[in-house]
């Protein structure tokens, strides 16, 4: 479902060019599970950017479903955001001041093919599925623990029913316990529900629990293997 | 993106910093405020000078003696100081120019009455039986003056309602009293209703005599003050004007116009005159007021982008939960509008009160139109529009990257 084909990405800086990314190519199937590790620099979030047509590549050509991302207006980028893929940041990034629900709601109002009535079920299925307590619905999402909140952002990206979810670094701020809570979830999520996950790391152990690992260094894949 | 999710989103967004909020609010509020309360200001002093005109009569012509000026229509010297216009020049015209309903010749001074001791200085005027009719005047108490009482001089006297309370006591009943208007003793025969306004042109301060009884008695001779004749229809008040200075010229054998021993006011010109003046005030005050508004929707739009700054995360996080620009910019829109549409109604209720307050309290009148309110809630949602819209395409057009990278 998701194909790369010399994916280079550079930015210009200072008059100089510099690739980020440089001919990356890679398959994705349905339902994989796959970690892309790298060293801070290498290129992982811009690449991930790109996987979730928030960002275009510089040259080369990324097809999702068949689709050639490049050649989308913003709009129809942004209903495949919508519609295709949840993204879990690093520093998950919840509205504050508003409640647990509200936020895993939030991108509902953006997809115009989910009725209204709906959307409370779909909540409450997305906050079962990635296991945060009844009682925590309704709290403030900055009255939560840091492994609470990524569980909040979590079911925020579930709750479209995404084909593939993202997630950048779910687990670099959180300690290794709650950590593998985190985890733990995806490894569910990619086993029981069949969500294509792409996660995000530097860390080796975190890399480990994917069912395949994709090595990036300088913009370049040095290695790609099951593990 | 639905409408009421817009809206949610909005109620939130205002009341997530209220106080912020409600100081851009306020400023709107003053904008408003200030239009509605000024223009109502303009509106009320025009509409008094309308009022003020139309109460000394409708399609009113004012023939006084005196010389005419070379560029206008002011009389030269004081009133009745010449002694130019005679009883004869009133039944000429009245007999002499088409499209008239009435002329009505007065006779008038300014004489001290005396009543049981009290004393006051008023204007007599004399008048004949057409003169209530043309200046819409109406009897409170007793009866106007007959053409009998004309013909034979009688000394008979209607009061306004102002000389009565002078003379008399408040609101009392002086039918069959006597008084002494520069010494000659009258009966008072009549009150006539108050028409408002004080001062020059006030119908109620002064006292109606029968014509020719003020030329034997008060000012002695056969010359009189004015003549009003009233026209059949506005549209014939110059055509009549021409008539009526055709016919005095030649009676008065003046070939040269400008060199008339008379001039006529026509009341339509002051009217419209007046009405000019009082349509740039307002337009002067809107302006006033409109600058204040503009400094509200300033207001806005900095707050706007302050808020679009600080929300950049929330923008990027957003779009990459599948926002699409127009719907980040209808959000920042659809806020700034509701502040200035909030502002609009508030600013609405409290100019009203203003309004209505000057109008208690000060001696202006004021008049609240249904334009003067529906331009205020156009022009502020408009505001809401203009200012908004910068900030809005700013934070639509943010990267989602940059602006996730945004701290
Ligand atoms: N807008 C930009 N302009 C110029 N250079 C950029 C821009 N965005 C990213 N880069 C550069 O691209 C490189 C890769 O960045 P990226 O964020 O993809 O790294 P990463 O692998 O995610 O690192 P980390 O593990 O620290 O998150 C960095 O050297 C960064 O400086
Ligand atoms: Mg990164």
């Amino acid at each position: 479902m998701i194909k790369c084909e010399k994916i280079t990405k550079s930015y210009f800086v200072g008059g100089t060019r510099t690739s980020v990314l440089k001919d990356v190519s890679f398959e994705i199937g349905e339902g994989e599970y796959v970690a892309i590790m790298g060293p801070s620099g290498s290129g992982k979030s811009t690449l991930m950017h790109i996987l979730g047509a928030l960002d275009r590549p510089t040259s080369g050509q990324y097809f999702l479903d068949g689709k050639n991302v490049f050649d989308l207006s913003e709009e129809e980028m942004a209903a495949i955001r919508s519609e295709k893929i949840g993204f879990v940041f690093q520093s998950f990034n919840l509205l504050p001041r508003s409640t647990v629900l509200r936020n895993v709601i939030l991108p509902l109002i953006y997809n115009g093919h989910v009725p209204k009535a709906t959307r409370r079920a779909k909540a409450e299925k997305a906050l079962n599925a990635v296991g945060l307590e009844t009682d925590q619905w309704t709290h403030l999402s900055n009255q939560l623990s840091g492994g609470q909140m990524q569980r909040v952002a979590i079911a925020r990206a579930l709750i479209n029913d995404p084909s593939i979810i993202l997630a950048d670094e779910p687990t670099g701020n959180l300690d290794s316990k709650t950590g593998a809570v985190v985890l733990d979830t995806f490894q569910k999520l990619n086993k029981e529900s069949g969500h294509t996950v792409i996660l995000i790391t530097h860390d080796k152990h975190v890399a480990e629990h994917a069912k395949r690992i994709i090595e990036i260094k300088d913009g370049e894949i040095i290695s790609d293997s099951p593990c | 993106m639905i409408f009421s999710d817009l809206f949610e989103e909005t109620i939130f967004s205002m009341s997530s910093n209220k106080s912020r909020s409600a100081l851009t609010i306020l400023g709107i509020v003053i904008g408003i405020a200030s239009v509605i309360a000024l223009i109502s200001v303009g509106q009320g002093t025009s509409k008094g000078i309308t009022d003020r005109i139309e109460s000394l009569g409708t399609n009113l012509l004012v023939v006084m003696p005196g010389q005419q000026r070379q560029a206008g229509n002011i009389v030269r010297g004081g009133m009745g100081s010449s002694q130019t216009l005679t009883l004869e020049d009133a039944e000429a015209i009245k007999t002499g120019v088409t499209d008239i309903t009435a002329v009505a010749p007065t006779v008038s001074a300014r004489k001290q009455v005396a009543v049981k001791g009290k004393n006051t200085n008023t204007s007599i005027y004399g008048i004949d039986t057409s003169y209530f009719g043309i200046k819409n005047i109406e009897m409170e108490l007793g009866a106007q003056i007959t053409d009998q009482q004309i013909k034979s001089r009688a000394k008979v006297a209607v009061l306004g309602p102002t000389t009565r309370d002078d003379l008399f006591d408040v609101e009392a009943n002086p039918v069959g009293q006597k008084i002494k208007i520069s010494g000659q003793e009258f009966t008072v025969i009549g009150v006539t209703k108050a028409k408002g306004g004080t001062g020059m042109g006030s119908s109620d301060d002064l006292i109606y005599i029968p014509l020719a009884t003020a030329q034997q008695y008060i000012i002695g001779n056969q010359s009189i003050s004015n003549i009003n004749i009233q026209v059949s229809s506005a549209d014939l008040m110059s055509f009549v004007q021409a008539q009526v200075q055709e016919l005095l010229l030649q009676r008065h054998r003046i070939a040269d116009a400008t060199q008339a021993d008379f001039s006529i006011m026509n009341q339509a010109d002051m009217l419209s005159a007046m009405s000019s003046v009082a349509d740039t005030l307002t337009l002067l005050l809107a302006a006033i007021a409109g600058i204040s508004l503009l400094v509200g929707g300033i207001g806005i739009m900095n707050m706007m982008l302050t808020t679009v700054t600080e929300r950049t995360r929330e923008i990027g996080l957003r779009k990459s939960l599948g926002a699409t620009s127009n719907d980040i910019s209808s959000q920042f829109l659809a806020e700034s509008v509701s502040l200035t549409f909030i502002g609009g109604i508030i600013g609405i209720i409290v100019g009203w009160g203003a309004s209505l307050l000057i109008g208690k309290l000060g001696s202006l009148t004021t008049v609240i139109t249904l334009w003067s309110v529906l331009l205020s809630v156009g022009v502020s949602t408009l505001v809401g529009v203009v200012f908004g819209y910068y900030p809005s395409r700013r934070a639509a057009k943010l990267d989602p990257i940059d602006a996730l990278r945004y701290q």
